[in-house]
């Protein structure tokens, strides 16, 4: 015998003067194999047309589909209903602008802070088509993979206690981004000017430890490590900026 | 009602690799870009694509003697001799420069590691000693149809790292990105194309993008299946939108490549390692089948073949019924746990976190599903559209046309940079010289035209509900203009579709549609949709031979004497439930005339063979 789901979700669209933030409720039977992807649509389908959320790849690889689901931000697409009880109560991320219903604008949020820290290689160099590539040890490419994993999908802030208090945190994502670029030759920035992007309460220093940012991400990013080791550098960083004040006012 | 107006040398309509790559070698040389993305442009489906881009360095062991020859002739084999030559040369040509290139932004390519490594191919154990003086290059693995192993990778996610590092270039370069708009109609005055109307699908409302250049890079239509590995964005917007002009043509609609192994029920690709190392497919009595139908190759026939075995099985009634449609399984316990949790680990975690199945104890519900769309805006070699002057296309919505009727692995992923920076260039020197004048009453008509729609849809009192005409559609492709092709079948397709089509044309909201309202987004594409179904349909009835995946029943043969060109697809009357078909030559330029792909079906009819009478 196949269980009785009940879905409650957050219903709001923004755009429409007749709307307020309320709870609708929708239940489905559980069919074998239920993703939230599924179970979403047909509500949509079948119940109401105007439910908003995002999906996009629905194998949990794009970071479209974050959202609270039962009081912890994850993927819907890699959620099985098996796995929750049969209440299922679903709310829009935190920390983003809201688009309506379980649909926020994570993209807006994103590109800010990858402007803000500048997500690319730096150099100085150009490209020349006519030499072969540069060498590279395959455990760093590995290395750098590792890292690269993020799908941004926005799990880590919504879960974060900082971001959710001020605006202008940049969030473990962020942290993770410029770890990765401190891992690649490549990118010629020195620690001094990686400090200037994250040594700050905006940045490195604004984490409260709570930590709940690897606890959900569904990349299993190694965040916490990579906060640790920042915090070091920083922190060795700007002891050496406060004993030599001469060269830091000189800058 | 009013609305916003942007102007910008160039608009980018899709913003995934190809998008990205076109924009970035624009706004490197300084022309002003503005990208339109239905999601953040990092959420596209390039991200979907795991395994890696052909691009022939020649620097792994099993690479060694590779070069541009080697891989263009994979490509036109590949593509059945469907394929414009030139294109697939300029692609050949220019892949390794773009790897290189794409190394020096930032992709952690693997390398090559010096020494003793041990590789697995067809379930078996190898070894290859890798070149000391090529340690630290970009290293390449194996896929089909390619006679040396040239798919340069990062781990599983090398879409996903070309993305975020073309979306960095993009970032750094300061080009403007405009997520979550989506482009409802080109506006053009019969000879130029000025722009489009876009919805914003944050709030709904209405803009004007008004650009010197418009690129379209909107990926594939997968979505016309019901059965697809494509993201549910994959609905062929940008394809819509260029017909609809009825100058601009659909090249080779009916060319499209469907994947033997989808998980049933969100056909999420699963890996053909499973059946290289010796997973066998199961029906309903927990029985093989494919060793029956093909017992030379059993599981391991080529895609399209195991495909239409499969679908061919099922339709005898030996599908294992479930809440999602029919499936059969594919068994990869005997493999054992300890080879499942190495060799396939991507699949054990897919199992496990999309199916809540474990492949060591249990069995994995699959069943084909469309996976690739060959065909696209037709474009010339320069990724310019027929039809309209300042008018681009690139990636796998255009068809320039690199994969004929079929496409190679890897070769996908490397089309979006290459040809996106082959085209982008080209885009770049159209740019040079370019100016447009834009008149604001084609512009207010344009914009009309799409409020009218919108009208309509929301108080025109339709009755027709969105999600069920979209769904006879997707049915009705997978049923009739799927794996199997046959006259009888695609004539009734071609029929039913246009009842359809006539019902999509009285669709009406069951909701407000205020504000980023999905119903109305869907029920604004759904008519386009039907006709990009219907060329499909129909391109496909005319078609009267079989080449790569246009697999005909009654017509096995590829006709080289009647069939080598490309269909192209106008629908110039909006009134009219049938397009207008024009054909060409497949290439003008032959340098590798057609042969034997050296695999699959052989029989072929030549070039010079007489004709029948047919009196």
């Amino acid at each position: 015998m196949s269980r009785q789901l009940t879905f409650n979700i957050f219903r709001y669209n923004p755009q429409d003067p007749a709307s307020v933030p309320h709870t609708d409720t929708f239940r489905l039977e559980e069919t074998p194999s239920l993703t939230l992807f599924i179970a979403l649509n047909r509500i949509r389908e079948e119940r109401d047309p105007s439910l908003q959320f995002d999906f996009a790849c629905r194998m949990a690889i794009c970071g479209s589909c974050g959202m609270v689901i039962n009081g912890r931000p994850g993927l819907a697409c890699k959620t099985l209903t098996k796995e929750l009880p049969d209440q299922i109560t679903l709310m829009p991320l935190p920390v983003f602008k809201l688009v309506g219903d379980l649909s926020v604008d994570t993209g807006t949020w994103f590109r800010t802070t990858n402007t803000k820290i500048e997500s690319w290689i730096h150099t100085d160099r150009e490209f020349d088509p006519t030499v072969i590539e540069e060498r590279m040890e395959n455990d760093l490419a590995n290395a750098i993979f590792e890292l690269e994993r993020c799908i941004e999908c926005g799990c880590c802030v919504a879960a974060c206690g900082t971001a959710n208090m001020r605006a202008d945190f940049v969030g473990a994502f962020a942290l993770n981004r410029i770890a990765r670029f401190m891992l690649d030759p490549r990118d010629q920035r020195s620690e001094a000017q990686y400090f200037e992007v994250v040594g700050t309460d905006q940045g490195v220093f604004g984490c409260m430890g709570l930590l709940a940012c690897e606890d959900v991400c569904p990349r299993e990013l190694p965040l916490q490590d990579q906060l640790g080791i920042l915090r070091r550098k920083m922190g060795f960083i700007s002891l050496k900026n406060l004993f030599k004040p001469k060269a830091r006012a000189a800058v | 009602m009013e609305y916003q107006t942007f102007y910008t040398d160039l608009l980018c309509i899709g913003a995934g690799l190809a998008g990205e790559r076109v924009a970035v070698e624009a706004a490197a040389k300084g022309f002003e870009t503005i990208l339109l993305s239905l999601v953040p442009p990092r959420r596209s489906h390039s991200c979907a694509a795991e395994g890696g881009m052909q691009a022939s360095l020649g620097n792994c062991a099993m690479g060694e003697g590779d070069n541009p020859d080697i891989h263009f002739a994979d490509t036109v084999k590949g593509s059945d001799w469907g394929c414009d030559q030139e294109v697939a040369r300029i692609f050949a040509d220019t892949a390794p420069i773009a790897v290189r290139e794409a190394a020096f932004w930032g992709i952690p390519w693997n390398r090559v590691v010096a020494g003793k490594a041990t590789y697995y191919k067809g379930g078996q154990e190898f070894e290859a000693v890798e070149p000391q003086d090529r340690h630290g290059l970009i290293t390449a693995r194996a896929f089909g149809g390619t006679a040396k192993w040239r798919t340069c990778y990062t781990a599983d996610g090398t879409g996903h790292t070309l993305l975020y590092t073309l979306d960095n270039k993009v970032t750094q370069l300061g080009v403007t990105v405009h997520d979550r708009v989506e482009a409802i109609s080109l506006i053009h005055d019969g000879a130029n194309c000025l722009g489009c109307v876009a919805r914003d699908l944050k709030t709904g409302k209405l803009r004007v993008y008004l650009a010197k250049a418009t690129l379209i890079a909107t990926g594939g239509y997968g979505r016309l299946y019901s059965e697809t590995t494509n993201t549910v964005i994959n609905e062929g917007g940008g394809h819509i939108v260029a017909l609809d002009t009825g100058l601009v043509p659909f090249g080779n609609p009916e060319a499209v490549q469907f994947h033997p192994t989808g998980i049933v029920p969100t056909n999420i690709l699963v890996t053909e390692g499973c059946r290289g190392d010796g997973g066998t497919l199961l029906d309903v009595d927990e029985k093989r089948f494919m060793d029956k139908y093909e017992p030379a190759k059993a599981e391991l026939a080529s895609r399209d073949v195991v495909s239409r075995w499969m679908m061919y099985h099922i339709a005898q009634g030996k599908g294992v019924p479930s809440p999602y449609g029919d499936h059969l399984w594919l068994d990869i316990r005997h493999l054992g746990e300890k080879h499942i949790n190495t060799k396939l680990r991507e699949v054990y975690d897919l199992c496990r976190h999309f199916l809540g199945v474990d492949p060591i104890h249990q069995l994995i519900p699959v069943r084909p599903a469309q996976h690739y769309s060959m065909g696209g805006v037709r474009t010339d070699k320069n990724g310019a559209a027929y039809g309209l002057k300042g008018l681009f296309s690139a990636g796998e919505s255009c068809c320039w046309d690199m994969h004929g009727f079929n496409r190679l692995g890897g070769n996908s992923l490397a089309e979006t940079i290459v040809g996106g920076r082959y085209i982008g260039q080209r885009v770049a020197e159209y740019l040079a010289g370019a100016e447009a004048r834009f008149d604001t009453t084609l512009v207010r008509q344009a914009v009309a035209k799409d409020q009218e729609r919108i009208k309509k849809l929301t108080r025109g009192g339709g009755k027709e509900n969105v999600y069920e005409i979209r769904a006879a559609m997707q049915n009705e492709m997978m049923e009739r203009v799927g794996i199997f092709r046959n006259g009888g079948d695609l004539q009734k397709a071609v029929h039913n579709l246009q009842a359809i089509y006539a019902r999509a044309k009285q669709i009406g909201l069951r909701s407000n549609g205020i504000g980023a309202n999905p119903e109305l987004n869907l029920a604004l594409k759904m008519p386009g949709m039907l006709r990009l179904a219907i060329c499909v349909a129909y391109g496909a009835l005319m078609r009267t031979e079989s080449r790569g995946c246009h697999a005909r029943d009654d017509y096995q043969a590829r006709n080289d004497r009647d069939w080598l060109n490309r269909t192209l697809a106008y629908w110039p009357d909006m009134q009219a439930d049938l397009p207008v078909f024009k054909y060409e030559p497949a290439t003008q330029v032959m340098y590798l005339p057609p042969g034997d792909r050296g695999y699959g079906k052989v029989e072929i009819i030549p070039m010079d063979a007489p004709k029948e009478d047919r009196s």
